[in-house]
């Protein structure tokens, strides 16, 4: 096994680093795919990468989702949620996942549901922990392979994710 | 791991039955210290499957943004009579189980 230290391992490092620092800012700072419209992609930075993953160079489209959050929490530790994607859920159109993407979770990614044609509706509801006022985002992917998002925003008085969480 | 799941006991065919189910689980985040200033590790029931007569139905992913106590609802289409059967897992492999019967008419 080549040592970590090794000329080439290093090179490699360095030029990883540097191409990095070589791309324009505006580059790294805004997402492909604005997940909120209307808001400025700099200040929704941590679910970029969450969402991108998911999406894999696909766009995705607002509609079809429909994400309830209350639009107040007092704390953060068990917020209820559901999300409800306008599909027939058969055999030939239906939901394959949604995924959760939370804005200010130190892990964005909340959970994903893998739905399918045997559930009859497209509807799932949880519990979810967010860790202080945030926009909340539910990205569907339909048998047909296209994306559709919702996103909701909600004021959390006391975030979770504090000691005692 | 304690769990409660609630089916309805009857459903017509084609009817999507809600199935409800909570699992007691503290979905440990791993950002969280003790009184001696130890890190808790994280340990979340990561994997969750909902089988409906033998068929995969519904399965879910969870981190840590799931509350303790995990609650989940959501629906299958009721086909024939049979069991609903939910497996869990968490990150120290410990794993649990809960089942309803659901008779299908019509």
């Amino acid at each position: 096994m080549d040592r970590l230290t090794g000329r080439g391992a290093r090179r490699r490092a360095l030029a990883a680093l540097a191409a990095l620092f070589a791309l324009p800012w505006r580059a790294r700072a805004q997402p492909i795919m604005n997940p909120a419209p209307g808001v400025d992609a700099r200040t929704i930075n941590t679910p970029q990468g969450a969402l991108q993953s998911i999406l894999n160079g696909a766009a995705m489209r607002r509609g079809r989702v429909r994400l309830e959050l209350p639009s107040a929490a007092e704390n953060g530790h068990s917020v209820p949620m559901i999300v409800r994607v306008d599909s027939p859920m058969g055999k030939a159109d239906y939901v394959r996942r949604i995924d959760l993407v939370s804005e200010k979770n130190p892990v964005p990614l909340m959970a994903t549901f893998f739905l399918g044609p045997h559930m009859g509706r497209a509807e799932v509801e949880s519990r979810v922990r967010l860790n202080g006022t945030q926009r909340v985002t539910a990205l569907a992917q339909l048998s047909d392979g296209s994306f559709w998002f919702d996103a909701a925003d909600i004021v959390v008085n006391e975030s979770a994710c504090l000691d005692g969480g | 791991m304690a769990a409660r799941i609630q089916v309805p006991r009857e459903a017509r065919r084609g009817d999507s039955i809600e199935v409800r189910i909570v699992i007691q689980h503290p979905m440990e985040t791993g950002f969280r210290y003790d009184s001696l200033g130890r890190q808790t590790p994280r340990n979340v029931i990561h994997r969750f499957e909902c089988r409906y007569g033998g068929v995969e139905v519904f399965r879910a992913s969870m981190g840590a943004g799931i509350a303790a106590n995990p609650y989940l609802r959501f629906f299958v289409r009721a086909e024939q009579s049979g069991d609903i059967e939910c497996r869990w897992v968490d990150q120290e492999n410990a794993s649990g189980y809960a089942s309803a019967w659901v008779a299908v008419n019509g």
